[in-house]
């Protein structure tokens, strides 16, 4: 069986996988990391998204072998140490952007990529937009919107119209 | 001394408790446990809709790599079947037709995705590659995709005991009275719908997993359920014969339900089952194209509907006649949610002096339908508000101005419908004025003309509704062929030294109980938030409870709690009167403190529940040590939440794509603990609803496959197509709870889909258009426009 190194959350681990095990298998089963969910298997739903290399990933459409050498942060690291929640996490706890929680870590993940990729700030509609890989059946996407609008001024370091306009 | 700071209680948008365990990955859905030693069971499904299965061949199968076992029908047909919870009675007094379940199809499936064999192996992609070397030999009979199919003279039979496939033939009102009222109508307006049968898609997957200690006889069932004891029932009681105090039952954390996790499932059985044969824990979890084919359906009528007005626009009678497809086989609800819980709610908001009614429920070979957010209210209102919408155009009356002036009068209340229910309390006139304001209405015109000039078609429509639920009176429901009570339990445990837990019957799935209910506490026994936990969803740790469906937690739970509280409160003030050396009749509370009226000599709650768990100075000889009471609440009636949705749509003449622009929701859902879940709850189901009206439908083609078995396929609403959602309420209280409160988890499903649709037959009136069937997909609004284009262009 492959052997496949990498550090998820900062820890490094060598584990031994199927050539056809996912990422999201490995994480959930062998490292019983289980913040990170499967909701589909079409690779719709988003609820499994991680970030590798600082980049959002569909952690169901993509093999460990391939993820080898890898720094993988999942909903699991993304608090510090003296457990600060990040500004996404607490955006979405401030602003109710969910209920039953099972599609909040991908949906979190995917979130402050979105926001990392847009230095320059986003509108409502391109939130929405950049959403477009998560899907939510509980909130109806309004309060994500705003914790997103909220979170992206924090990170950014300022405040924008949008976070304004929510309050 | 007064320890709640009053934003802790009732009316406080208090941030949840449950969120930072979400937000850090630690939830704990069924799927996120590993039992030691686990084994793993995949499920081998009918390919076709509806075929006799002439030979298995499992050989092969069992001899691949980590096959521990595999079962087909053969062994689980002395088990029960998967019981159905209500049973209804046809017209002629006859029950109907009830045919068995089986866990495991036995010599025939009956829609694709009904289980043919289980394979349990050391790992999951060994069970699934096994169930693949299942060799199965059918004879496909012709299937039976449609009611219209199925009730056909000379239709296959999908079971020996439902005669041409019809499970009932119901009916409510007064037939003769209904025909006077259309023999002297001014007018009378019909109309034809579907509602479109919807996948409810929660976003975790079903999961389950069954646990056997032999050395005490234990059963121990984990699984994606809005409601364990009443699984613990079915289960223990009808299919596997397991007495409840042996058989334990867990839902832990679950990702959305939206009635969809109610029912008992056979692949609790069939793990629960196999759990005990092998000796080991025995794990399913469910695939998303899995779901498709294997978790109930909602909605699915075809509906005529008549209704009769005389000349000033007052509504004299309704005439319905609807089918509802039951799917394969009858699941946990599906008999009663399109009779009790639609056609129940077929007076809407209006005063309508008389109505008959008629359901025929149909087996197809479909996946079971059940009750999916909402549950026969949204197909109630759906028919009413767009009835009602063609009547106003039929009559040349103004579409508020029709509703106005059949609104239940607001001091009508009680309000007795000529279809069973009695409506408590409600304000009709103050919602829809409400949504009037907030949507703009007045100034619609104007932006209507604006969308045109950047060659756009804008629409508003409207929805006033009522629903019922917080369900329901036992006597009642037991009455109308429910098989179990429907009340609640709630337990208030004070610790020593003042903190509580409370134990609840009642589901979280998503709603934030561990915040609402924690609320209740605050504000009534004055321990402050952080000292109240909530614990729901293990029958080991809750003495019993119906579970969370039909916007009961709160009606039902809360007022379970409110009830255990005020025994709490009783013993409590007994305990404080020795304390404090005072007669019990002078001891008064106030949110966490006792006092002898008219004095400052008090007790903390705190220092009440000390002295009764270590009773030295102790009323003993009358009062038992100890402070922790349970309640079972039974509700006296429904609550009836009501109000008004207003929907504005944009439609793209070049794609016929409907976006909606603006959305407004004012809804009476009763007193408010939490403003902010009840609004994130009314936008959830909006959602929902908007998806019903513009995206979603379960297709299945004629030989029975299910066309949209994928979220590739079948269209949910993502973050783009859908607005930001004014919500706002009006409150009037219900009058027959101590709480006051309705229940707001369905409010937004129910109203919503007609004010969509109304918005979008509005948008689209230069064509003509009487009316668009739901989902208003592209391509439909296209054709209407491509369509009404080329008419006009000819005329
Ligand atoms: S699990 Fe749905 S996209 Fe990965
Ligand atoms: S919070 Fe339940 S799916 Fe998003």
């Amino acid at each position: 069986m492959p052997q496949v190194t990498l550090t998820v959350n900062g820890k490094n681990s060598t584990v031994e996988v199927e050539g056809r095990t996912l990422l999201v298998e490995l994480l959930r089963e062998k490292l019983r990391l289980t913040g990170t969910h499967v909701g589909c298997d079409t690779s719709q739903c988003g609820a499994c998204v991680v970030h590798v290399d600082g980049e959002s990933v569909k952690a169901c459409t993509i093999l460990a072998v391939q993820v080898d050498g890898g720094q993988v942060t999942t909903i699991e690291g993304l608090a510090a140490a003296d457990g600060t929640l990040h500004p996404m996490q607490e955006a979405f706890r401030e602003y109710h952007a969910l209920q039953c929680g099972f599609c909040t870590p991908g949906m979190v993940m995917s979130a402050i990529d979105l926001v990392q990729k847009h230095p320059e700030g986003m509108s409502e509609r391109e939130i929405r937009e950049g959403l477009e890989g998560n899907l939510c059946r509980c909130t109806g996407y309004h309060n994500i919107v705003k914790a997103i609008a909220a979170a992206q001024d924090v990170m950014h370091g300022k405040r924008s119209e949008l976070a304004r306009a929510a309050e | 001394m007064n320890v709640v700071a009053p934003f802790e209680g009732i009316g406080a948008s208090v941030r949840r408790k449950e969120d930072l365990r979400f937000l850090s990955g630690r939830g704990q859905y069924t799927d996120d446990i590993a039992r030691p030693g686990q084994a793993h069971a995949c499920i081998l499904r009918s390919p076709h809709a509806h075929a006799r299965i002439l030979k298995l061949d499992a050989a092969a199968a069992r001899a691949m790599p980590g096959v521990v076992a595999i079962y087909t029908g053969e062994d689980t047909k002395g088990l029960g079947g998967i019981p159905c919870g209500w049973q209804l009675h046809n017209k002629d007094g006859s029950p109907m037709a009830e045919p068995r379940h089986p866990v495991i199809a036995e010599g025939k499936a009956r829609h694709v995705g009904d289980p043919v064999a289980v394979v349990v192996a050391e790992t999951r992609t060994q069970a699934k590659d096994a169930a693949e070397a299942i060799e199965v030999e059918y004879e496909v009979l012709p299937a039976l995709s449609t009611m219209k199919e199925a009730l056909a003279p000379g239709a296959a039979q999908l079971h020996d005991a439902a005669p041409g496939n019809l499970c009932y033939d119901w009916h409510i009102g007064d037939k003769a009275a209904t025909d006077a009222a259309f023999a002297r109508a001014h007018k009378v307006v019909r109309f034809e719908t579907t509602n479109n049968r919807l996948v409810p898609n929660a976003m975790e997957p079903r999961a389950a997993i069954g646990d056997y200690d032999p050395t005490t006889g234990e059963h121990t069932l984990w699984t994606t359920s809005q409601n364990p004891h009443v699984i613990r029932l079915l289960m223990g009681a009808f299919v596997l014969n397991i007495p409840e105090s042996r058989l334990r039952v867990v839902a832990p954390d679950v990702g959305g339900g939206f009635g969809s996790k109610i029912y008992h499932y056979a692949e609790e059985a069939i793990v629960t089952w196999a759990a005990s044969k092998l000796n080991r824990p025995v794990k399913w979890t469910c695939d998303r194209s899995e779901a498709f084919i294997s978790d109930a359906h909602g909605r699915d009528h075809v509906t005529t509907c008549e209704l009769a007005l005389d000349e000033t626009g007052k509504f004299l009678g309704l005439r319905v006649d609807t089918l509802a497809n039951m799917g394969a086989y009858l699941s946990t609800f599906a008999p009663c949610v399109p009779t009790y819980l639609y056609a129940t709610l077929l007076s809407g908001v209006y005063s309508l002096p008389t109505i008959y009614a008629e359901v025929k429920a149909v087996f197809t070979s479909t996946v079971a339908v059940d009750a999916y957010r909402g549950a026969g209210r949204p197909e109630a209102t759906y028919l009413l508000e767009r009835l009602v919408d063609v009547a106003a155009a039929e009559t040349g009356m103004d579409r508020v101005e029709i509703r106005r002036r059949n609104f239940i009068a607001t001091d009508a209340f009680p309000y007795q419908t000529p279809v069973a229910l009695q409506y408590d309390s409600g304000d009709y006139f103050s919602t829809l004025d409400a949504a009037l304001e907030t949507a703009g209405w007045a100034g619609f015109e104007a932006r209507r003309a604006e969308a045109a000039k950047e060659g756009k078609l804008r629409g508003i429509g409207i929805s006033t509704y009522v629903e019922a639920c917080g369900i329901a009176p036992s006597a009642v429901v037991g009455s109308l062929g429910a098989r179990a009570g429907l009340y609640e339990v709630g337990t208030i445990r004070v610790h020593p030294t003042g903190s509580v837990t409370v134990l609840t019957g009642a589901h979280s799935h998503g709603q934030g109980h561990e915040t609402t209910f924690a609320q209740l506490v605050a504000d009534r026994l004055g321990v402050p938030l952080s000292q109240v936990d909530v614990v729901h969803g293990d029958t080991a740790k809750v003495p019993f409870g119906m579970g969370t469906y039909g916007s009961r937690s709160l009606a039902v739970g809360g007022s379970a709690m409110v009830k255990a509280m005020d025994k709490v409160v009783d013993k409590a003030k007994k305990i404080a009167a020795h304390l404090l050396e005072a007669s019990v009749q002078d001891i008064e509370f106030d949110r966490g403190t006792f006092r002898v009226a008219g004095t400052d000599r008090t007790k903390a709650l705190a220092e009440v529940s000390l002295a009764a768990y270590v009773p030295h100075n102790y009323p003993i000889e009358e009062l038992e040590p100890g402070l922790e009471e349970t309640a079972f609440y039974d509700p006296k009636n429904f609550t009836y939440p009501g109000g008004c949705h207003i929907c504005e749509v944009e439609i793209e003449r070049d794609t016929g794509k409907v976006s909606v622009v603006n959305f407004t929701a004012v809804d009476d859902v009763g007193r408010v603990i939490n403003p902010m879940i009840v609004e994130g709850q009314v936008q959830g189901g909006v959602a929902q609803g908007i998806g019903q009206a513009l995206m979603e439908q379960a297709v299945y083609d004629e030989s029975g496959q299910l066309l949209s078995g994928s979220m590739m396929d079948y269209s949910l609403p993502r973050a783009e197509d859908l607005p930001m959602v004014s919500v706002a309420n009006h409150v009037t209280l219900c009058t027959h709870n101590p709480l006051g409160v309705k229940g707001c988890g369905e409010v937004g499903a129910i109203g919503s889909p007609p004010a969509v649709m109304n918005a979008v037959v509005d948008a689209l009136r230069e064509f003509g258009v009487r009316h668009v069937e739901m989902p208003a997909t592209p391509a439909k609004i296209w054709n209407i426009i491509n369509a009404g284009a080329q008419r006009m262009a000819a005329e």
